[in-house]
């Protein structure tokens, strides 16, 4: 029986059906659900880490001690967990360690469009692409035996539509790894300069083998495969681009299609495109494929004909290589945008609006609260990424001592976990005059709640050791610590004006569970009278989606509003009850 | 035979994630191969969502672009204007009448157009639509009016009923199945 699975899903059955033993990730879309599948796996041991380097240093330390691991992450937190990836590629694995690194196209919800393929490169470490969800599951059981193979980890590439695409397949049962002997070998696992320069020379061997693999029973095996057709047209490609091509030229082309994005080998390439009268390279983000092609000295055509941003479509490459485009309706109607919002009831819309009453500078970061940048609030000036709205604030004051009183940073409780409090604890260290608002909603809103260090729930909802924010900050070496409830606008803005005016650093610690956590219960939806009603629209300034004007007076949506209470704050005339 | 491709459309937190669910399962349980293509993260808090379905004997990409859909069922008036050049000229709009300003109109950067499913139809659009919203609400909750417009779209397809009650039961949680039963029900009686 063939199942619809989530290439997300696919990919953590695969880690159980491969015996995976430890998971360890920190969330990021559109990654986050190969973790929260893989946890419904008893047989694997799964967390969520405070960030992305934790995550790949358990996964690191636990294949030395024998078992299969896991570590997943966007591609934003690929540069958090860099700094281990680049030494685990020298000291290898004991049992398997497999990476799953996915790549945002088009950005639905990242803020860089950064190729990940890069790392694999520059950090010498093979890595594989699926295209659909059975080969998210397929690859990801082979990606273990060729880690232990080459004993190397191994990146599994994937993107946004390969993540969240749904497409069937066929389960297998898993298969007890077991766990391996772990032996002391200090020239293997202690990375100094004496073991490092050997092990380098092992990493550089060890590419060679894996390109001879490449061109040999990769092709064997169907990872990288041929498949003729036309041969006026060839197209190399992989991923998600595979299936654009495919759906844009079917049986016009015929394609490479690389399971193995790192290394890519070189007869093959060779070989496929001496058949071929033209060739094209079909590959989203950067011309990584069409580089090696062009240093192996095969003639493809590339970015000169697609582009380097955004997603690519079967509409985009039947254009480009046919010429041919479908037949479309048009309307001459203007449409408004929709961009996203924060949600009705969403407790950062008080604090945002506090913020923008007291006329501040606002030092971002990344979670739902960077929503707030867009109209009505607009309230963010700098979103940069996890963390940085902590450590940025503490430059910006350095840069100019006057600025500490009218700038603040907002940062959410999982992104002060993940990164946050280090710039905190140099804030504090290095007697900055910064107030920090930490905008503690109980949960990592943004991914689709995952529990965090703060929570008090581990991933699989058991109950755990929780971070109290209030005595981390004061350990830290931060005098002035307050609580706030968001919702009540007047207090949050005078606790916040206290702390702008006092010297030295403050924490305000913004809290109120996210309208969305089951746990938090929904008042009635307040209602609008349109007799009380003077039109002066001061409800439609904090940005609420369950409000708009209808006839000229405030109306309510019940469907939307769960009774917050916010906008009644706003109203001077008793409208809104 | 040739791939059938589905739009569905809307406003973040309308439920057209479960939608899509429930018609993969609903297809995949006919023997079709499928995709179906969803939205995570940012763009769902109250955004324009799309979400792809496409099914048929071999299924390559999982998106859908200009021209390519055969339906569009559309959660919002705005949102079914805004994703008309993907129908094909042929494609069918399953509509429901709800408006919901978006952040644009609501903070007076933008107008709610006037008059927007004549306009689909003057454009050449096989326009069907309904209110939704009523008839969720008379099933027993605002929110089931994801399963009132698959309803609708179940009623416009050679699938039989039962198939797509079955999808239903694999795919709503228990305590919520006789209500999105009846849900289902109010729509596909909709003509």
């Amino acid at each position: 029986m063939k199942h619809l699975f989530l290439g997300n899903e696919a990919v953590a059955r695969g880690l159980y059906e491969a015996g995976c033993r430890v998971a360890s990730s920190y969330p990021g879309t559109p990654s986050t659900e190969v973790t929260e599948y893989a946890a419904e796996y008893n047989e694997i041991f799964c967390e969520w880490a405070p960030n992305e380097k934790v995550a790949m240093e358990v996964a690191a330390g636990a294949c030395i001690a024998g078992a299969r691991s896991f570590c997943g992450m966007k591609h934003v937190g690929l540069n958090v967990a860099a700094d281990p990836l680049f030494t685990v590629s020298y000291t290898g694995v004991n049992a398997g360690m497999v990476v799953v690194v996915a790549d945002d196209p088009g950005m639905h919800s990242s803020q860089n469009e950064q190729d990940s393929r890069h790392y694999a490169r520059a950090a010498k470490v093979m890595m594989l692409e699926p295209a659909d969800s059975a080969e998210c599951l397929a690859y990801t059981k082979a990606a273990f035996g060729l880690s232990e193979r080459f004993d190397t980890p191994v990146i599994i590439r994937l993107s946004t539509r390969i993540a969240h695409s749904r497409s069937l397949v066929e389960l297998a049962e898993r298969v007890d790894a077991g766990l391996l002997p772990y032996e002391k070998n200090p020239g293997k696992y202690v990375m100094m300069p004496a073991m490092a320069r050997g092990r380098h020379v092992v990493v550089e061997e060890r590419l060679q083998k894996q390109t001879a693999w490449c061109e040999d029973e990769a092709v064997k095996s169907g990872l990288n495969r041929i498949e003729w057709g036309s041969k006026k047209i060839g197209v190399i490609t992989s991923g998600a681009c595979y299936q654009y091509a495919k759906e844009a030229l079917g049986e016009n082309a015929s394609y490479l299609k690389l399971g193995c994005v790192y290394p890519l080998p070189v007869d093959l390439i060779r070989r496929f495109a001496a058949e071929c009268e033209t060739v094209y390279v079909i590959e989203e983000l950067d011309d990584f494929i069409e580089a090696h092609c062009k240093k192996i000295g095969v003639n493809v055509i590339g970015k000169e004909t697609f582009t380097l941003l955004g997603e690519y479509s079967q509409a985009m490459i039947r254009k480009a290589v046919l010429g041919t485009e479908a037949e479309f309706l048009s309307t001459d109607l203007s449409i408004p945008a929709r961009p996203p919002v924060l949600c009705p009831g969403c407790p950062h819309r008080g604090l945002f609006y506090a913020l923008k009453k007291l006329k501040v500078f606002v030092s971002g970061d990344i979670g739902c609260y960077t929503l707030a940048a867009f109209k009505p609030l607009e309230m963010m000036d700098t979103c940069i990424c996890m963390g940085a709205a902590v450590s940025a604030l503490h430059g910006r004051n350095k840069a100019d001592e006057s600025n500490a009183k009218n700038s603040v940073a907002v940062i959410g409780d999982s992104t002060f976990m993940h990164s946050g409090v280090t710039g905190l604890i140099d804030i504090a260290y290095n007697r900055s005059d910064s107030v920090v608002v930490i905008l503690d909603n109980s949960i990592t809103g943004m991914t689709g709640h995952q529990q965090n260090p703060t929570t008090g729930y581990t991933i699989k909802g058991d109950p755990t050791a929780a971070v109290s924010l209030e005595k981390l900050s004061e350990a830290v070496g931060i005098n002035r610590v307050r609580v706030v409830d968001p919702n009540d606008l007047a207090e949050t803005e005078r606790v916040i004006k206290e702390e702008l005016a006092a010297d030295g650093p403050s924490v305000v610690i913004s809290r109120r569970p996210c309208a969305l956590l089951k746990s938090v219960k929904r008042n009635p939806p307040l209602k609008s009278d349109p007799e009380k009603c003077r039109s002066c629209k001061m409800c439609m300034r904090i940005g609420c989606p369950a409000i708009s004007m209808r006839d000229g007076k405030s109306a309510i949506d019940f469907t939307q509003c769960v009774g917050c209470g916010v906008c009644k704050q706003m109203c001077k005339f008793g409208a809104i009850m | 035979m040739s791939v059938t491709n589905i739009m569905i459309v809307g406003v973040g937190g309308q439920g057209t994630l479960l939608a899509s669910r429930i018609l993969g399962a609903a297809l995949a349980s006919e023997g079709y191969d499928v995709k179906v293509s969803e939205v995570h993260g940012m763009s769902q808090r109250g955004g324009s969502v799309v979400t792809y379905v496409k099914y048929g004997e071999k299924v390559y990409s999982p998106i859908v672009e200009k021209g390519e859909a055969d339906i569009v069922l559309a959660f919002e008036q705005l949102e079914a204007a805004r994703w008309l050049e993907y129908a094909k000229p042929s494609g069918k709009f399953i509509v429901n009448t709800q408006k919901i300003d978006p952040m644009t109109v609501v903070t007076g950067a933008a107008e709610y157009p006037d008059g927007v499913l004549e306009k689909l139809e003057s454009a050449g659009a096989d326009v069907f639509a309904l209110d939704a919203l009523p008839l969720a609400v008379e099933a027993g909750s605002a929110k089931a009016v994801n399963v009132v417009l698959i309803g609708a779209m179940a009623a416009r397809t050679s699938i039989q009923k039962d198939v797509w009650i079955g999808a239903l039961k694999s795919t709503v949680p228990e305590k919520f199945l006789e209500m999105n039963l009846r849900a289902f029900e109010l729509g596909y009686s909709k003509v």
